[in-house]
This record gives structure tokens, sequence and C-alpha cells, in this order.
């Protein structure tokens, strides 16, 4: 069953239309890629499937649970809330606050305590809290941050902060991920580190992912099917080697190394 | 290790009770005479003002520069309450009626302004004020206009001041190490991430700007209720100026930084009076060369935990510590 | 009608200065993002330096008005050198509290070698006493005056930026400071000349308030700075002629109110119609509509 279904979502601004037509369905437990050349409107896409942008036309439907909710001109918080996370391209942690702090703020929404409690420090706020440190540890563990739970997210190397990005964003317990870039600026070696640990992230906390990336490798070493995006269109849509072999794409690519992969 | 906890808290309640008691016995001794009494009055309002529009500016990054108006509202409803019930029952009502009417504007100013962003919000919040000052000016059957109330009924002594700064602090700053107040500081520092995160980022700025409304409501209040007379000039844009300086000079972020800085402005500014016509020039100065030297404040963001408060510091270290 | 008219052609004079004023607020906070709030004061020494100009060396009007203009221009460098220049990377808050302790400091410091109290201008004489009747609308040779000097600045004002090499250097600043730099702009020279250029139309401005309304004290410059600052936001503030429109707006409205209802409540409307230009197109009535990028 589709998880998320896209259809004729299209998004204009002024006279550019950056997303044209576009028509997606992912599916529950599928890793999916989305590619193309820059300026394709891949990361529009993105905000306007986490609502920082209102769709121009075209609708956004989202099937947890068995319940479907259509997610055009939601607020991203509310987005968010119902179990679709994103990290950024350009990493946007909150760089003056903790590792923890930072884990801990993408849990906020399932806090129950409420404005008196966090005055008095009554003990529902104690209980909580500990929960609250508690889930968040056990994340940072498995993104091996834990001892560097105190450090500031700024101090954290390059590589740790966009691990740091991803345990955020699980932090708010979606079932829709979506990853923008998230192997940007890694070398091999750390890429493929990547690779295993989103491979792994995605059975341990039953995620549907939906990411996309640059870095052929792991592209096509992990997701099962792909978009490709092309001045705001999809141009082609199916397994790795379907599409490493779709002379649209090719042409779209200019050669662009897809063969290398 | 729940122990650390209760450890803390005692901590705490000790060095209140000592902070008063020194205070009260100094009073009693007259050292602290009566005209260091106003000085110590004024200081425990700049308090107050200063750590809720901190809550505010500091910790969830809105820039406010309408305080003031605020703070107004609290004194014109607690003096007008006292003025009909001048009675301990009257003074308690007057400043919870002053400090709820203030949050109750400050929803209904916060939540069309509160979309605007930096310099954009700090002006909007500035009409605002100023505003509310120019209704007060004309509401003359209520508040006597421009010659302002006079007669106020005394009520607070160094125990009310204490109570209600001491309050406004703990709650304040338990607030800010709560999921609520974490809300609230992950947009300042990336109001864009937050919502991606699931914080409804309208709701927390409405909620920050209400509780600093709240509080400056409080110290509205007392001062009304200290210094006897209030008119609206009082309340004007230099008054809401004067309380960021406080919040700035002690550093964007730190509760601790905004008491030091406001008992050091006090103190100076008692001791400047000798020189009444350079003081403003002196002040102006001293300003000019802490920004240029120490653009973060006194205290930057931190805290500082060896303070008479330190239940700020150490308990946040010690329930990180617990881990 | 005729009053409206009347109320309509004294609006712009008073106009004329929020304009003036409004220029330097926006052309600085165009290139610097700062709102200026020593500006207002600039334009309090203006009054002051004209007044000394036209009593105590009895110059004649136009004569003080270059001096006035001079010596503001000299001032608002040096203030933007000694307490703004260091700040450059600071927080924005950070220099915001700096701009209000030199407002003070040249507030206090008038004060103190000034007095308190307030002065008033020398009588005038010759043909700007004189005011003719254009139907049954009363219009001074003063009105003339103020109206005829803003205009000539103000055009001289976008000969600069439009024209100059300097002036196509402060845009530039103003669009991407850090790319200027790259192409050769030297960016400290251009922010000291768009401060020199503002504090000069402040200058103006202060001198032709005195001539005007006849009365100047230290502490003249707190509220017509805020209402051109609003000015400078109503218009779209960074646009330099969105502040000219602004300036006469509220100029025009604050004499309309004042003529129609209380005058108590004129301030009020000012910043009423501020917040409302805020909630409704808070990048003012020029101003594009920009969106934070995700």
């Amino acid at each position: 069953m589709s998880i998320l279904s896209v259809k004729k979502l299209t998004k204009s601004f002024g006279g550019l239309t950056a997303v044209s037509n576009v028509n997606m369905e992912i599916n529950e437990g599928e890793l999916v890629g989305l590619i193309g050349p820059n300026g394709a409107g891949k990361t529009t896409l993105f905000n306007l499937l986490t609502g920082f942008y209102v769709p121009t036309s075209g609708t956004i439907t989202l099937n947890v649970n068995g319940t479907s909710k259509s997610l055009g001109g939601l607020k991203p918080y509310t987005i968010c809330k119902n179990g679709v996370a994103r990290t950024f391209q350009n990493i946007r942690l909150f760089k003056d606050l903790t590792v923890l702090d930072n884990v801990r703020i993408a849990m906020h929404k399932n806090v129950k305590y409420g404005l008196i409690s966090s005055f008095l420090h009554l003990p529902s706020y104690r209980k909580e809290e500990d929960e609250l440190i508690r889930k968040s540890m056990e994340l940072l563990r498995i993104l091996r941050l834990d001892h560097k739970k105190d450090e500031l997210a700024k101090n954290l190397p390059y590589g740790e902060q966009r691990h740091l990005e991803i345990a955020r964003a699980l932090a708010t317990n979606p079932s829709l991920l979506l990853l923008d870039e998230p192997a940007a600026g890694m070398n091999p070696a750390e890429t493929a580190q990547l690779t295993e640990l989103i491979g792994w992230i995605r059975e341990k906390f039953n995620l549907t992912i939906l990411l996309i990336e640059h870095d052929m490798s792991l592209v096509m070493g992990i997701c099962e099917r792909i978009y490709v995006l092309d001045y705001g269109m999809i141009i082609a849509c199916g397994t790795p080697d379907e599409i490493k072999s779709n002379e649209r794409v090719i042409k779209a690519y200019l050669g662009e190394g897809l063969n290398n992969a | 290790m729940k122990k650390l906890f209760e450890i803390n808290w005692i901590k705490t309640l000790v060095s209140l009770i000592l902070t008063f008691v020194i205070i009260q016995l100094l009073i009693s001794l007259n050292i602290i005479n009566s005209y260091l009494q106003s000085t110590l009055a004024a200081i425990c309002i700049n308090i107050i003002l200063a750590v809720s529009l901190n809550l505010i500016t500091g910790f969830t990054g809105q820039f406010s520069l309408g305080h003031a108006g605020f703070m107004s509202i609290g004194a014109y409803v607690c003096a007008l309450i006292t003025l009909r019930i001048p009675t301990i029952p009257g003074f308690i009502l007057g400043v919870f009626a002053g400090a709820v009417t203030a949050a109750v504007i400050g929803v209904i100013v916060g939540l069309p302004t509160l979309r605007l962003r930096g310099d954009y919000l700090a002006i909007a919040t500035l009409g605002m004020a100023e505003i509310i000052r120019i209704i007060f000016l004309n509401m003359d059957k209520i508040t006597n206009g421009a010659a302002g109330l006079q007669d106020i009924p005394q009520f607070t002594n160094w125990a009310w001041l204490f109570l209600y700064t001491a309050g406004t602090i703990l709650i304040i700053s338990n607030f800010i190490k709560s999921s609520h107040g974490r809300a609230c500081i992950s947009i300042r520092e990336d109001e864009i991430a937050a919502e991606a995160m699931g914080v409804n980022s309208t709701r927390y700025k409405v909620t920050a700007f209400t509780i600093g409304a709240f509080f400056a409501g409080i110290a509205g209040a007392l001062y009304a209720s200290t210094f006897n007379f209030i008119d609206p000039k009082i309340f004007g844009f230099s008054k809401s100026i004067d309380i960021l300086v406080v919040v700035v000079l002690g550093g964007l972020g730190s509760i601790s930084g905004s008491i030091i800085a406001a008992i050091l402005l006090g103190i100076i500014t008692t001791y400047l009076q000798a020189f009444a016509n350079i003081q403003m020039i002196l002040y102006s100065l001293a300003l000019i060369i802490i920004m240029i030297f120490r653009p973060q404040g006194l205290m930057g963001s931190k805290e500082l935990s060896l303070s008479i408060f330190n239940r700020l510091g150490n308990s946040y270290k010690s329930k990180k510590g617990r881990v | 009608m005729e009053r409206l008219l009347q109320q309509i052609i004294n609006g712009i004079s008073l106009g004329s200065i929020y304009a003036l004023i409004a220029l330097g607020y926006t052309m600085v906070y165009g290139i610097i993002k700062l709102i200026n709030f020593a500006h207002s004061d600039i334009y309090m020494l203006g009054a002051f330096i004209g007044y000394f100009s036209m009593t105590t060396l009895k110059l004649g009007f136009i004569p003080s008005l270059l001096l006035s203009m001079v010596f503001c221009t000299i001032i608002g460098v040096v203030i933007e050198k000694v307490a703004y220049k260091p700040l450059r990377h600071a927080t924005r808050i950070a220099v915001l509290i700096t701009a209000i302790g030199v407002s003070l400091f040249l507030e206090y410091t008038t004060m103190a070698i000034a007095g308190a109290n307030v002065r008033s201008y020398p009588p005038l004489t010759g043909i700007l006493t004189k005011s003719f009747m254009l139907g049954n609308i009363n219009i001074s040779m003063l009105q003339i005056l103020i109206l005829g000097i803003t205009i000539i600045l103000m055009i001289l004002l976008q000969f600069i930026v439009k024209k100059t090499r300097i002036g196509k250097a402060m845009r530039a600043v103003s669009l991407d400071s850090d790319a200027a730099e790259l192409m050769g702009i030297n960016v400290n020279t251009t922010i000291s000349f768009t401060f020199a250029l503002g504090s000069a139309l402040a200058g103006a401005a202060g001198i032709m308030v005195g001539i005007y309304y006849n009365s100047i004290n230290p502490l003249m410059g707190m509220l017509p700075g805020i209402k051109a600052f609003i000015a400078a936001v109503f218009g779209g503030i960074g646009i330099i002629p969105g502040a000219m429109i602004g300036g006469y707006f509220i100029g025009i409205v604050e004499v309309l109110v004042s003529g129609y209802s209380n005058s108590l409540y004129r301030d009020g409307v000012v910043f009423a119609i501020l917040i409302l230009v805020l909630i409704i197109k808070p990048t003012g009535l020029l101003g594009k509509n920009s969106r934070e990028k995700v």
C-alpha cells in the first residue's frame, strides 16, 4: 500500500514553474531515491511535501496506520506531527544548543505536561523529562553520538552534524523520512558508512525513506526505486538498472557519470 | 540520583532565605535607609522586567521594544484597584488583575505582530506600546490623563518585593528548562528547523510573549504601589529601551546576567545621582563602550552558578550529569 | 473642501521634514541593516547649529542651512567611524544598543552645553514673512521655501544615487556587501558616504523645522525620529522613493488628524497606520515580498 501519494503536484513562483505536474507513489517500507540535475526542483518538492511551500495545484496524500490525510497547505509542524520528518540540504541544526537538546526538542511534540507543570517542575515534569532523556540517549547511542551529548552542535565535525540531523529527524518518530542530500560533502568512506546506516535505521525504525542524492553510488546502492526530476517534471521512474539505461535520464545528465556508479 | 536534585532544591531554598534575611536585617538596622530602600525596590522591579523581557528577546529570539506598554497596564490596573480597595487583599487582587490584564493584551498584541521578524517586530511592538500609552493618556475620566494617578496606597515592602522577584526568576528559569522552554529556544536558533521538528512556532512565540507580558504587568503593579504615583510619560518608549539595555548588558539568554545587570545599573544610577547633570552622558558613554568591547553582554548566554539563585546553573548541570 | 486643502498644504511642509529624515533612516538601514536611533539627534543638532549660526554668527538662512548640513555630515561620519564601525560583525542588537547610546549621548551633551530649555529661532525677515492667498487658501513663502529646498535636495540625492560612481557603489553594497567588496568596492568608504548623505539631509530638516515651528530643544528629535522611521517603513525600508512618499503621507495624515479630531490622537493614528502596514504588507508600499529560503 502506498504511504505517500502525490498527484499532479505543481508549484510556480511568479512565472517560473519549479515543480510541474508531478505524480509519485511511495509504498510503505520502500527506500526511494529522487535524483536530477541541479535546479531540477528536488528541494522544492521536499518543501512542498513538508509544508514549507503551499502547492499551486495538485494533492499530497499521506496514508499512515490506515488513515489517509491530505498534506497540501498544512503547516510544517502539523505535517511533522502526522509522521513526516526531514533533514536539510544545508544542515539546519540548533547550532548553539547541545546535541542532547537538539534531539529533545524534536521530541517535544509528544510531551504531555502543561505550562503550569513547567513553571513549578511538578512530578509530571520530572517523570516526562527523565523519559525524554532516556529516549534521546537511546537514539544518540544508535547514531554513535552519545559520548558527545553535551557538545554544542556547531562544534561537531561535519559528518557527525549530518548524523545528528538524522537523529533529530528520527526523534520526531516519523513514518516517512525525507533526507535531503545526506551524503553531501562526505568522502567515499563516510558515504559508504552512511549508506549502511540508512539501510539499518530503515529496518530498525520501520521507516519509509525518500532521499535526494547526487552521489550515485549511494543512490544506486540502496534505493529500490528512483524518480528522476528534470525542469520540475518527472522524466523517469524505475529500478536503478532501468534508470541507468534510460535515454532521457542520460540526456538530462549529459553523461554526468551515471554509468560509473 | 534523585537525591542530587533534592540537595539542589534545598540549596536554592537556603540561599533565598539567606538573601531575604540579610537584606531584612540591613533594613531593620537602617543601614539600608529609606532612600536606599527605593533603590532596592527599583532594582527588584527592573529584575522582573529584565528577566521577563529576556524570555521574549533573549530566549525566544523575538525582538520586542514594547515591554513598558505591558508594565503600564499592570501599573494602571493595580493603581485603580488599590485606590478603591486600599487593603492588603485589594493589593493582592490588584497585582494579579494587573498581570492577567497585561497577559491578555499580550495575546491580543502578540497574535498579529509575532508573524513579523527582527526589526519589523521591534518597531511594531514599539508602536503597540505607544498606542497603549496614548490610550491611557486619553482615558481622562479613569486614568486622569496626562496628570496621572496620585496617592496610590503603598503596600510594597521588602517582603513583597522579594516574593515577587524570586517567584518571577524561579518560574521563568523553570520554564526555560522545560520542554516548552526548549521549544521557545529552538525558535531563536532556527525557526524553520523548529517547525520541521514539530514545534508550532507561532504558538510558542505567543506563549513566551504572554508570560513576559504577565510578569511585566506584575512589575508595573509593584511600581505603582512603591512609588505612589504614575502617569503615561513614565511608560514611554525610553522605558522600553531602558529594560532592553538591562537585558543586553546582562547578556541575551542569561537570566543571571539580567539579574546582575539590573543590580549593577541600580547601584550605579543611585551613586550617579550626585552628578545629575552629566549622569546621562556617563551612562550613554558606558553603553557605547560596553557594546564595543563586550557586545555579548556581561554574561553572554551563560549562567552564573555561584549566584544566590544557583539553582539556575547547578540543577541544570546536575540533571545532565545524571544521565 | 478649502479647509481640507489648507490642511494638506500644511501637511506637505511637515511631510517634507519627515521625508528628509526618513531618507537618512532608509539609506542607512538599506546598507547596514541598522535602525540608526542617533539619526533623529543629528536632526536635532542640525536645528541647534542653524540656531547658533543665525543668532550668534548672524548669518542668513541659506548660509546657515549649508553650515548646518556640513556640520551634520561631519558628525554623522564621525559617529559611524567611532561607534558603529567596530561593531561591523557584532549582532544587530548590539549595534542597536550602541545607536541608542549614541542617541542619548548627543541629547544629553547638547543639554549640558545648551541647557534643557526651549529656544526660539530669530524672527524671519524680508520675503520669508510674506504669505499669499490662492483662492481662500493661505500659503506662506516659508512653506514654499521648505518644499522647494526639499525637492532640490531630493533631486540631488536621486542624481547621486543613480548617476554617480559612489551612488552605484551604495546600491551594490546594499544588495550584497561581500560581493561588492570582491568587486573592488571600498565598503567602508561607501558606508561612510551613506551616513554623510543621510546626515546632511537631517541637518537640512533640522534647520527648516527651526524656522517653521520656531522652537527647538535637545529632546526634539525623539518623536519626529520615530515618525520618520515609520515613514521609511511605510514606503518600504531601504527604498529611497518609498521614504519620500512615506514622509509626505505621514505628514499629511498627522495634520489632518489634528485638524479634524483630538490632536492627542495624532500620534496614535500614526502608530496604528504603522501596525496595519506591517501586518498587511511588512515590506512596505514599494517593497517586494521576499521569503526566507529553506
